[in-house]
C-alpha cells in the first residue's frame, strides 16, 4: 500500500520537476538576447530532462530495494528466532514466521501469542520501520539529488533535447534486445536441462532406443526407455498425414481462387477459408475428438476396416484443415506475385489456361511455395494440442496411421504437467525433447526461409 | 510448293485432334479447383455447425423454479457478529468464521426438500429422492445467499435452482431412455419424479447464466461454469497488453527507423523471424525451467502464463508493426526532416500516428493469439482444477483455452461435452469479436497513399 504512495509520490514530483525545468527554460529563453538564438532545444525538452533525472534513478533503487528488503528482513528475524527458540525444521520456521508476520502488520493472530513471537514480531516491525524510512529517505534524496543536478543544468547552450531522444533511444534498443534475450533462455534452459537429463541417461540410448517407457518419476533411479524414435516417429507418420490433406487442398484452392475465381466469389471465400486459420488448437482437438473421429471409426466399419476413433489419421487429419489456410495464402501470394507478362506469353502461344499454371507459373513460383509446404510441416511438427486430444497417446514404434500414436509434443506435456520434480529423469526427459524439437523445427524454418527469400530476388 | 501447305494441314490436324484431350484436361484441372475450394469451405461449415449444434443447447439447463421458504425452525443460527470496540481484526474474523460455519451447518437440503414437498405433499417419505434432484452445489448457494443477506430469515422467495446434470442428460434425452436400469445414471423412481415435474412448471429448461459467470466445479457439474477461466484469461490478457505491446512497438520502432545496419541489428532480425516460428510448447519449457523452476514463480498463476504469452506473441506484434511503419511512405519523413525535425521527432510525431492503425490491428492479433494458446500453459502449472474465480494475477486460476481441455476430459461426457462445445463457443466469440475489431480498425483509419 505504502509502496503504491510512494510510486504517486514520485510521479508527482516527476510532473513538479517537469514543470520547474519547462518554467526556468522559459524565463532564460526571455532573459537571453535577440542576436543569439535564445535557447537550443524547445522548453518541452529541458522539462522532461529534469523529470527523467528525477525520476529513473529514484526508480531503479526502489525496485531493487523493494526485491531485496524483505528478504533481507526475513533473513534477519529467523536468526533471532533460531537462536531464542532452538532450531525448527523449515516447515516450522515457514508457520512461525507466517504468524510473526501478521502480528508485525498489527493484524494480529487468532490464540495466544508466545513471548517469542512478541519479541520477534517487534524486532520484524522495527526492521521494517527502519527499512521503509531508510527508503524514502533513500529515494528522496535521490530524486532531489537528480533535480538539481539537472535544474542546474539548464544553460541556453545546453542541448537537452539530444539527450532526451538518446534516452528514448536506448530504451527502444533495450527493448528490441528482450527478442534476443528470449532466445537465448529458451536456448540456455533447455541445453543446461537436457545436460542433466544425460547424466542420468546416455545420448544414445535416448536418440536411438526404440523403447519409450519412462516409468514413474517416484521410482528416482532411470529405468526404463528413454527411445526417442517412436515419439519421431509418431510425429512424422502425423506430420504426412497433414501434408497429404492441407498440401492438395491449399495448393488447389489457391490456384483456383488466384487463377479461375471470379473477384466476387474470391472476396467472399478467401476470408472465410482464413478463419480457419484463427481457430485455436484446442478447438480443433476437441473438434477431432468429438466429431472427426467417431467419423472415421464408423467410416471404417462400414468398409471393414478397424480404425480406432483417436489415430493418427484423425489428429493429422484435422491438423491438415489447420494449415489449410496456411498454404493457401501464402501460395496465392506467391502466385499472384508472378509478373503477368509470363502468363501473356504462354496464353499467345496458344495454351490452356491449365497449361500456363502447370508449365509456366508453377514452375515460377515454385520455390516460394516450397517455402510455404516447409514452413507448414515446421507448424506440424510442433503443433500439440490436436494430437494430445487426437493422437491417442501410445508411443510405439510402427507406421499404421489407422493406429494410436505419441509424438514428441505430446509426450513433452505427459511428462511436465502434474507433480513437477525438475530432478528427476522422467521429468528433465521433456527438455531433452524440447531440444530436439527447437533444432528440428528451427532447420525447417531456416531452410523454408532461405528459398522463399531467395526466390524473392528473381522479380524485384 | 504444295509440301509446306500440307504441311501445315497435317500440323493443323494434328493440333485440332489434341484440343479435345487439352480441353477435356483444362476442365479437369478446373474441377479440381472447385473441388478442393469448395472442400475447403465446407470444413468451415461442417466446423462450425457442428459445434454450434452441440454447444448452444447447453446454454439451456433444467432448472427448478420454486418458492423457497428460509424456515426458522430449520436456520436456527444467531445474528452475524459485528465488531467489538477495542478488538483485533483477527479475533473479529475468527468470531465471524465461527458464525459463517455455524450457517453451513443448517440443513440446507432440508429447506430444497420443503420447497419442492411444498407442490406435491405426497412426497414427504421420499426426501432422499428429493434431494438428488438437485445439483448439490445449490445447497451452498442458498447458504451464501443467506449469509449475503441474513435478513431472509423467514421469508419466502422465488429461486431458480438449477437440476442435477444426470436429470438435465436426462431430459434432454442425451441417454438411450430404453437403456436398462443397470445401465442408467439415475434410479428409476428419479427419473419418473424428474419426468413429473418437467410435465409441470416447476422443472424447465431455462437459459443459465452459471455457465457463464460460476467457477468450475467438480462436486456439482451442473453449476461448473467459467467464470473463474474467463477472469484467469483476462488477468493474462493484461499481461500480455501492459509488458508485450509496448516492447514490441519500441523493438519494431527501432528496428525499423533507427538501427544501423550491421551484424547486431541482423542478428537479432533473424532471431524474431526464427522466434515467430518456435513451436509455442517451447515457450512453455522456457516458463517451467526460468520462471516456474529458476525464479520460483508460483504455479498456476495468470501473471506467469501472461509472462510466457508476452514472450510468444513479442514477435507477432514486432513484425505486424513493422510492416505499418513500412508502409508510411519515405516522403512524410524527408518532409519532417528538410523541415528540420530530429529523427525521433519525425518519428514519433509524424511516422507514428499515421501508423497507429496498424499497430493496433498487429497489437489485436497478438492479444487473440495468446487468449487462445493452451499448450504452454499447460507445462506451468495451469490445467490444475481451480474451483474459486481469481481476485489477483498471482492466484491459481485456469484460463479459457485451458479450461476447454479439462471439461473435454472429464468422465461425465454426455453432460460434459455439451459444456465443452459451449465454452468453446465462448472463446471463438471472443476472438472473432477481436479479430473483426482488427478488420474494422484499418478499414475505418486505412490511408491509401
Amino acid at each position: 500500500m505504502t509502496n503504491w504512495m510512494l510510486v504517486a509520490v514520485l510521479l508527482g514530483v516527476m510532473a513538479v520537476a517537469y514543470h520547474l525545468g519547462l518554467t526556468r527554460s522559459r524565463v532564460m529563453a526571455r532573459a537571453g538576447n535577440a542576436r543569439r538564438a535564445a535557447m537550443h532545444s524547445r522548453p518541452g525538452y529541458y522539462g522532461a530532462l529534469v523529470a527523467l533525472w528525477c525520476g529513473l534513478p529514484a526508480f531503479l533503487v526502489f525496485a531493487v530495494w523493494n526485491i531485496a528488503e524483505p528478504s533481507l528482513i526475513r533473513n534477519a528475524v529467523v536468526t533471532m528466532l533460531s537462536s531464542e527458540a532452538g532450531t525448527m525444521t523449515s516447515q516450522q520456521v515457514g508457520i512461525a514466521m507466517q504468524r510473526i508476520e501478521s502480528i508485525a502488520s498489527g493484524f494480529g493472530v487468532a490464540g495466544d501469542v508466545t513471548p517469542v513471537e512478541a519479541a520477534a514480531a517487534a524486532e520484524m516491525a522495527r526492521l521494517q520501520a527502519i527499512g521503509f524510512y531508510t527508503k524514502i529517505a533513500l529515494v528522496m534524496a535521490i530524486v532531489l539529488g537528480g533535480l538539481v543536478f539537472a535544474y542546474r543544468r539548464i544553460k541556453p547552450d545546453f542541448r537537452a533535447r539530444n539527450h532526451v531522444e538518446q534516452i528514448v533511444r536506448i530504451a527502444m534498443f533495450l527493448a528490441s534486445g528482450v527478442a534476443i534475450l528470449t532466445t537465448v533462455g529458451i536456448v540456455l534452459s533447455m541445453v543446461s536441462e537436457t545436460l542433466r537429463f544425460f547424466s542420468f541417461v546416455s545420448p544414445l540410448d535416448f536418440f536411438f532406443g526404440t523403447v519409450w517407457d519412462p516409468r514413474f518419476s517416484t521410482t528416482g533411479a532411470a529405468g526404463g526407455g528413454y527411445g526417442i524414435l517412436p515419439l519421431l516417429s509418431g510425429t512424422l507418420l502425423v506430420s504426412v498425414v497433414a501434408m497429404t490433406v492441407a498440401v492438395p487442398v491449399g495448393l488447389m484452392t489457391a490456384i483456383f481462387l488466384a487463377e479461375y475465381a471470379t473477384p466476387r466469389f474470391r472476396s467472399i471465400a478467401k476470408p472465410v477459408i482464413e478463419v480457419l486459420a484463427g481457430i485455436p488448437t484446442i478447438v480443433y482437438g476437441v473438434f477431432a475428438l468429438i466429431v472427426v473421429g467417431p467419423f472415421f471409426s464408423s467410416v471404417g466399419a462400414a468398409i471393414g476396416l478397424e480404425i480406432r476413433a483417436t489415430s493418427a489419421l484423425t489428429a493429422g487429419f484435422v491438423m491438415g484443415i489447420m494449415l489449410i489456410p496456411f498454404i493457401s495464402s501464402l501460395s496465392d501470394d506467391i502466385i499472384t506475385q508472378v509478373p503477368r507478362s509470363l502468363r501473356d506469353a504462354s496464353m499467345g502461344l496458344g495454351a490452356t489456361r491449365s497449361e500456363t499454371i502447370r508449365r509456366v507459373v508453377l514452375p515460377a513460383a515454385l520455390p516460394g511455395v516450397v517455402g510455404a509446404v516447409l514452413l507448414a510441416a515446421s507448424r506440424a511438427i510442433g503443433e500439440t494440442m490436436i494430437v494430445v486430444l487426437a493422437a491417442g497417446n501410445s508411443p510405439v514404434l510402427q507406421g499404421n496411421p489407422f493406429e494410436a500414436v505419441s509424438t514428441v509434443t505430446v509426450t513433452i506435456v505427459n511428462q511436465l504437467t502434474g507433480d513437477q520434480d525438475f530432478a528427476s529423469p522422467q521429468s528433465l526427459v521433456a527438455f531433452a525433447l524440447g531440444l530436439t524439437l527447437f533444432v528440428i523445427t528451427l532447420g525447417l524454418n531456416v531452410v523454408a526461409l532461405y528459398i522463399v527469400r531467395k526466390y524473392r530476388e528473381q522479380y524485384d | 510448293m504444295t509440301t509446306p501447305n500440307s504441311k501445315n494441314a497435317e500440323r493443323l490436324a494434328r493440333v485440332a485432334a489434341s484440343l479435345k484431350k487439352r480441353h477435356a484436361a483444362e476442365k479437369r484441372f478446373r474441377f479440381f479447383g472447385v473441388l478442393a475450394s469448395l472442400l475447403a469451405l465446407s470444413f468451415v461449415a461442417i466446423f462450425f455447425v457442428s459445434i454450434l449444434s452441440r454447444g448452444l443447447p447447453a446454454f439451456w439447463q433444467a432448472t427448478f423454479n420454486l418458492d423457497v421458504y428460509f424456515d426458522p425452525a430449520i436456520i436456527e443460527v444467531e445474528p452475524r457478529p459485528v465488531p467489538n470496540p477495542g478488538e483485533s481484526p483477527a479475533d473479529f474474523q475468527q468470531r465471524d468464521y465461527a458464525w459463517q460455519s455455524q450457517v453451513g451447518m443448517v440443513n440446507w437440503n432440508r429447506i430444497l426438500e420443503n420447497s419442492l414437498i411444498a407442490l406435491r405433499p405426497d412426497l414427504e417419505d421420499e426426501r432422499r429422492t428429493l434431494r438428488s434432484l438437485f445439483t448439490s452445489g445449490e445447497r451452498f448457494a442458498l447458504r451464501d445467499r443467506f449469509i449475503e443477506n441474513p435478513d431472509l430469515l423467514g421469508q419466502t422467495v422465488r429461486l431458480k435452482l438449477l437440476a442435477d446434470a444426470n436429470v438435465d442428460v436426462w431430459i434432454r434425452g442425451n441417454i438411450d431412455r430404453d437403456l436398462p436400469d443397470a445401465q442408467q445414471q439415475l434410479s428409476p423412481r428419479v427419473r419418473e419424479l424428474a419426468d413429473a415435474f418437467f410435465a409441470t412448471d416447476a422443472l424447465q429448461m431455462n437459459f443459465s447464466t452459471a455457465l457463464l459467470v460460476n467457477p468450475d466445479s467438480r462436486s456439482s457439474p451442473a453449476s461448473a461454469g467459467l467464470g473463474g477461466a474467463f477472469m484467469g484469461s483476462v488477468y493474462m490478457i493484461l499481461v500480455v497488453l501492459f509488458l508485450s505491446v509496448p516492447l514490441a512497438v519500441a523493438a519494431a520502432i527501432y528496428l525499423e527507423e533507427f538501427a544501423p545496419r550491421n551484424a547486431i541489428t541482423d542478428l537479432i532480425e533473424v532471431n524474431i523471424n526464427n522466434l515467430a516460428a518456435v513451436p509455442s510448447i517451447v515457450f512453455g519449457l522456457l516458463g517451467a525451467a526460468v520462471f516456474i523452476n529458476y525464479l520460483k514463480m508460483p504455479l498456476s498463476a495468470p501473471l506467469v502464463g501472461g509472462l510466457v504469452l508476452s514472450l510468444m506473441t513479442l514477435p507477432t506484434v514486432i513484425i505486424a508493426t513493422r510492416a505499418a511503419l513500412k508502409a508510411v511512405p519515405p516522403s512524410i519523413r524527408q518532409a519532417a526532416l528538410g523541415l528540420g525535425a530530429s529523427k525521433v521527432q519525425t518519428v514519433f510525431h509524424h511516422v507514428l500516428p499515421l501508423a497507429i492503425p496498424g499497430v493496433l490491428t498487429g497489437a489485436i492479433i497478438g492479444v487473440a493469439q495468446a487468449l487462445g494458446e493452451t499448450a504452454p500453459l499447460l507445462l506451468i502449472g495451469m490445467s490444475a482444477f481451480v474451483s474459486t474465480i481469481p481476485g489477483g494475477p498471482l492466484e491459481q486460476s485456469a484460463a479459457l483455452p485451458v479450461q476447454i481441455y479439462l471439461w473435454q476430459g472429464n468422465e461425465l461426457r454426455n453432460f460434459f461435452e455439451g459444456r465443452t462445445a459451449a465454452a468453446i463457443i465462448v472463446l471463438l466469440a471472443l476472438m472473432l469479436s477481436m479479430n473483426a475489431l482488427a478488420i474494422w480498425l484499418r478499414k475505418r483509419f486505412e490511408t491509401r497513399w
